[in-house]
């Protein structure tokens, strides 16, 4: 023992014992009040930079890496943004596990300076807003936009962007995207069979019936395993019979919404599909496996959005042509016209109010939003952008140029709904109960009044907090 | 006296960091998810508003935590009844089961003994989705296609609500079964052979020598079996979360309380509430484990 260099054994557990001290201040998970990390003030601002960038700061780009990729930030976005600032260098990192990733950074006070915030494990934008965390957007729709100086973004913009972006009046995310929903089939398949666009519900039952006796391929299917897909047409469905405003008191958890007449109407009318025209083994498949079915020409028809066409795009036979058509009239008084759309802007980017560089961020989505950038997009993920015209002159895929069109004799009659995004418990309990009305298990009176029991509980929950549009 | 006061240290400092890595890692976070049980924390914000109990009465109404709760119990007593009888049955197989003369297992009892180690090596997640499609509902399922070819309608092994609870049980007891056949051939490999073979010369057939010596000499080890079975059957998270659909469905029929507190935690972004739910399931464990302690007392057969 006398031999032993004590002084360096000791010194040894001294350290040893030190090491996870020094973890044990970041192992905590109790969130810290920080002193907020000062952003620089802003560079003077001008015409052509509105927001006052630092032309020397460095900017932070996360990409959400789903059915897009995130190709087009680094070979359209970041190069435009670059034409413009070459000395900001740009830090960019593409994850699926947005939350995952991104919800630390935001605890820790450091977040990036622009998030794609998209996907299933995209961040929750109320608690992200509650406590301040986003950028007011705001300014970024009066600016000039960056094609024309005389022209503000916002009137570059689907309306729709402000409406969804919005959140308890403040303009805090911009969805990039114009989602168009429909029921999708293949204009080939249709075309072949002599099949015809069904334009009324009982046209649409028919078709049905024709396609089930001839034997080639079944009538209908949804992704069973996410029967969001078929909740989606439902209320579309609803809001056709019913009028806009169905939607709207969904959203706004009013009394008696999801028990209202055209909601119940609607939901009697997909459970008579679900009963007689379903694809076999429908409920236990994802919307990959009923999807690559239509692709096989096994099954006619399925409601999806303007994503399918590039989410398909290697089972898809080269002469399938994906068509696109919209909800079909149910009664000969419905409040809306025929041709009325769901449509809803996706891939939601927000800049964090808490990051390095937040002016860098919102300059960031004005390059976005120039028309060369939504144009080169739209034609590489084969999809139509939220900013307007964007696709006029561009090689557009069958199911792109399918859905433009849709949208276009849509006009104004387009309609959304945001309590998916503002209440996850009731997408998840509408997601339970559209599987169960999908399969027999509840009739559609027990489906409304399921849906119409978790709203109440909602609202009455004071821990929840609640948005109105 | 110098000497014992140094050796004591000695023993401190080397006992510090293991200890102190569990006071940080484990105990800590404990503690930190009594405290943010009681807050409304919402994951992001930093600043969480300190509400008492409010958490804890909120979830006594919550129907699918209740739900997710009796899932958990009837996994309590199904998995280990289940696994623990399978496993007996094969390890009496393997190492005492053969007919006529001598002691020892079935034939081929030494590649039996490997392949229902199998599913023991494989990762949950893989077992998950490996799973997914031997249950697929279509004429590419693994059985369901037999099924069809027989004309019978698809089952919807995991998508049928009154179904997919017994899929996950089935799942659990598949991949636990060959671990605890090696842990009962370790305890009959400890009883001494001659037992069997007394038996045997007294002319003990297979049933009788089953409950009448194997048994009862391998207690102590079931003891432990079910301990840990029960432990599984309460903590059980990933098969559930990534085998069924909509993660613990449908329409929540195979939710356990470990999916519930992910869900409020992750996808709800409600921290505080989802801690309130650890906070409860604790509790469950904490009973069991006491519960399971005081019930195996007993004295051990010394041989």
């Amino acid at each position: 023992m006398e031999n032993t260099p004590q002084i360096t054994r000791r010194g040894l557990l001294r350290a040893a014992a030190l090491a996870p001290m020094a973890g044990a201040l970041a192992a905590c998970a109790t969130p810290q009040a920080q002193a907020p990390t000062s952003s620089a003030a802003p560079a003077a601002t001008s015409a052509a930079n509105p927001f006052g960038v630092d032309a020397k700061k460095p900017l932070e780009v996360w990409i959400f890496d789903g059915g897009f990729g995130d190709a087009y930030a680094t070979d359209i976005h970041q190069p435009l943004f670059k034409t413009k600032y070459p000395d900001v260098a740009i830090k960019h990192s593409a994850t699926k596990e947005i939350t995952k990733v991104l919800q630390p950074r935001f605890a820790g006070g450091n977040p990036p300076d622009v998030i794609d915030n998209s996907g299933a494990n995209a961040l929750d934008m109320g608690a992200l807003a509650q406590d301040g965390q986003l950028q007011d957007l705001g300014p970024l729709l009066d600016a000039p936009s960056w094609d024309d100086p005389n022209v503000k973004v916002r009137d570059t913009l689907d309306p729709a962007v402000v409406d969804f972006g919005t959140l308890d009046g403040t303009f805090l995310s911009v969805g990039y995207v114009n989602y168009i929903h429909g029921i999708w089939y293949s204009q080939k398949a249709f075309r072949d069979n002599g099949w015809a666009v069904p334009k009324t519900w009982d046209e649409f039952l028919a078709l049905c019936e024709t396609i089930k006796k001839s034997g080639k391929m079944a009538p209908f299917t949804y992704a069973g395993k996410h029967p969001q897909y078929l909740y989606e047409p439902l209320l579309t469905m609803a809001a056709k019979i019913g009028g806009n405003e169905i939607l709207v008191d969904i959203d706004n958890l009013e009394d008696g919404a999801w028990t209202a007449e055209p909601v119940l109407r609607s939901a009697e009318a997909w459970a008579e599909v679900g009963a007689k025209y379903m694809m076999e083994g429908t409920a236990g498949l994802d919307h990959v496996q009923t999807q690559t079915a239509q692709n096989k020409y096994q099954v006619a028809m399925l409601p999806s959005g303007s994503w399918l066409e590039n989410e398909q795009k290697t089972t898809t036979p080269d002469d399938f042509e994906y068509g696109m058509f919209p909800i079909p009239d149910v009664t000969a008084s419905d409040k809306l016209p025929y041709g009325t759309l769901h449509t809803r802007p996706g891939e939601t980017f927000i800049v964090p109010s808490r990051g390095a560089n937040p002016q860098g961020g919102v300059e960031y989505l004005r390059a976005m939003l120039s028309k060369k950038a939504a144009g080169d997009f739209s034609e590489l993920v084969r999809t139509v952008s939220v900013v307007k015209g964007a696709g006029e002159g561009r090689d557009l895929t069958p199911g792109a140029r399918s859905a433009t069109e849709a949208l276009a004799a849509a006009g104004a009659n387009t309609v959304h709904f945001r309590w998916r995004s503002w209440y996850a418990q009731l997408h998840d309990e509408a997601v339970a109960a559209t599987g169960r009305l999908m399969s027999g298990g509840a009739t559609a009176k027990e489906f409304v009044d399921r849906l119409q029991k978790k709203a109440d509980e909602l609202k009455a929950d004071s821990s929840i907090k609640k948005y109105r549009r | 006296m110098f000497a014992t006061y140094r050796r004591g240290l000695f023993i401190l400092a080397f006992l510090a960091a293991p200890v102190t890595l569990y006071l940080v890692y484990v105990i800590s976070p404990y503690l930190q998810a009594f405290y943010i049980a009681l807050t409304d924390w919402r994951g992001v914000n930093a600043t969480p508003a300190f509400i008492g109990f409010d958490n804890f009465i909120r979830l006594f109404a919550d129907g699918v935590f209740w739900k997710a709760v009796t899932h958990n119990a009837a996994l309590l007593v199904l998995l280990p009844l289940l696994t623990i009888v399978i496993a007996l049955f094969f390890a009496f197989l393997l190492n005492v089961g053969r007919e006529g003369q001598g002691v020892g297992g079935v034939a081929g009892s030494s590649f039996y003994r490997v392949v229902f180690f199998f599913p023991q090596v494989l990762a949950v997640t893989v077992l998950a989705v490996l799973f997914q499609q031997v249950f697929r509902p279509d004429d590419s399922g693994m059985l369901n296609a037999p099924l069809m070819a027989l004309g019978m309608g698809p089952i919807g092994f995991l998508s049928d609500p009154d179904v997919a609870f017994w899929s996950v049980l089935g799942v659990m007891v598949w991949q636990a079964v060959g671990f605890y056949v090696v842990l009962f051939s370790a305890g009959l490999a400890s009883i001494p052979r001659d037992m069997f073979e007394a038996a045997r010369i007294d002319g003990a057939g297979r049933f009788s020598l089953f409950f009448r010596v194997t048994l009862p000499l391998l207690w102590d080890t079931v003891q432990v079996a079910w301990v840990y079975l029960g432990i599984l059957a309460l903590d059980v998270f990933a098969i559930v979360w990534v085998m069924t659909d909509q993660h613990g469905g449908p329409d929540f029929s195979t939710t356990v309380m470990a999916t519930e507190i992910y869900r409020n935690a992750f996808q709800y972004f409600r921290f505080g509430y989802a801690s309130a739910l650890g906070v409860v399931m604790f509790f469950f464990t904490i009973g069991f484990a006491i519960l399971s302690l005081r019930l195996s007392r007993r004295e051990r057969i010394e041989y």
